[in-house]
């Protein structure tokens, strides 16, 4: 900042006395206080004006802003380069995903929630379907092999969101190796995503009672699955911690993360802060080891803490946590036996019989062979499955997991009919992105940037 | 969807008419065979939308909470009693209160609970309608004149320690005469890893609620998103305004009566009905 203080005076002192109507930016008044325009160079002109010094100015940071996570906007009460105050201005991407749940089917639901938190979209649809699940009582005859396909996936998910949150935070910051280096570690988790769901994004895989299909044998070059999972899992163990070397023990990154976002224990319970911003704190609270869920206390992993409660030591759990989730996923192919994906009730199994066809999805022809020439029941049951959907029985429920931002609680109400009748998203972004204030203010906006990122909002779970 | 009053939308309210007679053929859906039936003295059976019509019944407090009824065997609606079964009726109630023992730690919540609103000056019966037990979660139907002094004492009372407000959100039963608003309320104890629901209700006329948010600051934005898509004003609210809608739009769109809007085609006039007003199967 000192060059620019310095061609200001510079430029004081060859006009010393009038910066002109030329030189100044044309401001305006309203009620509000003056109001500029900045385009281009002529900041120096505004700050020369002995009006405008020590003044408080608004700056609105976002909602079209490339380091602000997408389209989150930041309100900031700017003192030079301090942040007075903080507030944010959510909505720019809501699409009324609650609303649209209730003029569909149940299982047709999975569709939307995957587009939520869509950097988590496994975790969004599990959790949705274990609340379906929980108001059907259908919770225990969920088979193994679903439930271990539901962690394995999720324990992926979570690698590949925490990617992101290390590649986007690190572009944020200047680090662009981190950026293309975390985006090329997450596209082998979507190849992988895209080879056992048929999309690497927005999968609606995972559906009440089971899995959509059964995970494919083999993968396109006829590759056996779990080898190819191993070797995922195998170069991800090869470069994950060259990633991290980039950053961990860097100058720059450490001056710009340590220290930055500050918040204790204290704040997160007021808050309600979870996921690695508590762990961050030390407080190892993890809803896979306190209230497990999809058979979680089965598997072996620790849960990462750090105790700087800053930026850094989100950063840090995000790196533990990803090798952690590697070793579930590990245990996961050691698990996955052969065996039905979807509950053995003809009611619930939705679609009845689904193979992978040349297109990529569809049904088996064996199956549509039966249903057609037959057994004139089965197609009536299959048409009344597919368009009007099965019934859910009167009655609300809760279900929280452990996504990669924190808890993700799904409230599902059913007045036992064929659709929801309300089911609302408890979304950890929506919740963690309260502790904007508490993190920036009085700090610098560039630490705003930092503060942010290390709280990893996605705006389609917030605005959902 | 323009005005100040976009809550009168596609689905009538209830008039004292349709108060009167429950089953009440709508003149549009009445052919010539359901006439014909009245003629002869039976009741015309026509299927009405689930919670489209008054039920007339007064609030129920202590019994299962009654939110709208079914009719028929198939759960379509709109196209007259084609399948005959239209004479079926059966009322559409929540799960209805538990008694003790209650399983699990629940009765220990309870008795904490009870014990630390004595403290505070104020009987369990008078704060909590009723507790309800179902999918082995809790939820507690609380007085909404006394949400605050519960939340103080859930949050505080070691014995419960919910330290934190897990979510606000709420469920439009406009069949649920006079408790038309539901504010449900989530709360999580680390200390004891135990959940719980409270479940507020408000009418429409009325449509008030304490704030939690002197109780748990991470009520904050939840229940602005409340207001925003159900109209429930939290009385107490630091700064109660829209978050996810903009601020100058008019309705709360996650209330059941709000209007969808269909979609014109460009064909013959024809119009793709709004999705409220399509035929279902539910």
């Amino acid at each position: 900042m000192s060059t620019t203080y310095e061609s200001g005076e510079a430029f004081e002192a060859a006009a010393p006395a009038d910066p002109g109507p030329a030189t100044a930016a044309p401001g305006y008044d309203t009620t509000e206080g003056r109001v500029f325009t900045v385009t281009g160079g002529d900041w120096d002109s505004i700050t020369l004006d002995p009006a405008q010094e020590n003044e408080r100015i608004v700056v609105n940071m976002g909602p079209q802003h490339p380091s602000t996570h997408g389209v989150l906007r930041l309100i900031l009460e700017l003192e030079g380069e301090l942040v007075q105050e903080a507030r944010c201005g959510i909505g720019y991407l809501h699409t009324g995903i609650e609303k649209n749940l209730e003029y569909r089917t149940w299982t047709q639901g999975t569709t939307f929630v995957t587009r939520m938190d869509y950097l988590s979209s496994l975790f969004n649809e599990t959790a949705y379907c274990l609340a379906v699940e929980r108001l059907l009582g259908i919770s225990d005859q969920v088979p193994e092999r679903a439930n271990v396909a539901r962690v394995m996936l999720m324990e992926l998910n979570r690698i590949s969101s925490h990617l992101v949150c290390l590649a986007t935070g690190g572009m944020e910051l200047g680090a662009l190796t981190a950026m293309t280096f975390g985006f090329r570690e997450r596209e082998l988790i979507l190849d992988l995503f895209e080879l056992v769901t048929g999309l690497r994004m927005n999968h609606a895989y995972i559906r009440p009672g089971g899995l959509a299909q059964d995970l494919p044998d083999k993968d396109d070059k006829g590759q056996d699955l779990k080898v190819r999972i191993q070797q995922t899992i195998d170069t991800l163990r090869k470069r994950l911690p060259d990633t991290a070397n980039l950053l961990v023990d860097n100058t720059i990154w450490m001056g710009r993360t340590s220290g930055i976002g500050y918040l204790d224990l204290t704040g997160c319970m007021a808050l309600g802060i979870t996921g690695p911003i508590l762990r961050s704190t030390g407080y190892p609270w993890d809803l896979r080891k306190e209230m497990p869920y999809c058979g979680y206390e089965t598997y072996e992993f620790d849960v990462v803490t750090e105790t700087s409660a800053d930026a850094y030591g989100r950063f840090l759990v995000r790196l533990g946590e990803m090798q952690q989730s590697l070793r579930i996923v590990e245990q996961c192919l050691d698990r996955l036996q052969p065996g039905p994906v979807m509950v053995d009730d003809p009611k619930i199994g939705w679609p009845a019989q689904l193979a992978l066809g040349a297109d990529g999805m569809g049904n088996s022809l064996e199956h549509i062979r039966q249903i057609m020439g037959t057994s004139m029941e089965a197609l009536i049951h299959h048409f009344k499955l597919v368009t009007e959907g099965f019934s859910v029985p009167v009655g609300q429920a809760y279900q929280v997991i452990e996504a990669p931002r924190g808890e993700l609680g799904v409230h599902v109400v059913s007045n036992g009919g064929t659709r929801p009748y309300r089911v609302h998203f408890r979304d950890p972004s929506f919740n963690n992105l309260q502790a904007v204030a508490a993190m920036c203010e009085g700090g610098q906006i560039a630490d705003v940037v930092a503060a942010v990122a290390s709280i990893d909002p996605v705006m389609g779970g917030v605005d959902r | 969807m323009s005005g100040d009053t976009p809550a009168g939308g596609p689905v009538p309210a209830a008039s004292p008419e349709a108060r009167d007679t429950p089953v009440t053929p709508a003149a549009d859906q009445a052919d010539s065979v359901e006439e014909q039936r009245v003629a002869d003295g039976q009741e015309a059976s026509v299927v009405v939308p689930v919670g489209a019509v008054d039920l007339g019944l007064a609030p129920v407090l202590d019994g299962p909470e009654m939110i709208g009824r079914r009719q028929g065997a198939f759960g379509v609606a709109g196209s007259g009693d084609t399948s005959g079964f239209g004479g079926l009726v059966a009322p559409i109630t929540m799960p209805g209160p538990s008694s003790r023992p209650y399983g699990g730690d629940f009765d220990a919540v309870a008795d904490e609970l009870e014990l630390a609103l004595a403290d505070a000056g104020l009987p369990m019966a008078g704060a909590i309608e009723k507790v309800v037990v179902d999918h082995g979660e809790l939820t507690l139907y609380v007085a909404r004149e006394h949400l605050e002094a519960v939340g103080r004492a859930l949050r505080d009372e070691p014995g419960l320690r919910y330290e934190i407000c897990h979510s606000v959100s709420g469920v439009h039963y406009p069949g649920d005469a006079g408790r038309e608003l539901h504010a449900v309320i989530h709360l999580l104890s680390i200390t004891h890893k135990r959940r719980l629901r409270l479940e507020v209700a408000c009418p429409d006329e009325d449509p008030h609620i304490p704030s939690l948010t002197g109780v748990w600051p991470s009520a904050d934005w939840h229940e602005r998103e409340t207001w925003d898509m159900f109209g429930i004003v939290f009385d107490g609210h630091p700064a109660l305004t829209r978050i996810l809608m903009p601020d100058d739009w008019p309705g709360h769109p996650q209330r059941k009566d709000y209007p969808l809007g269909g979609i014109p085609v460009e064909y013959k006039g024809a119009t793709t009905p709004p999705p409220d007003q399509r035929r279902v199967y539910s």
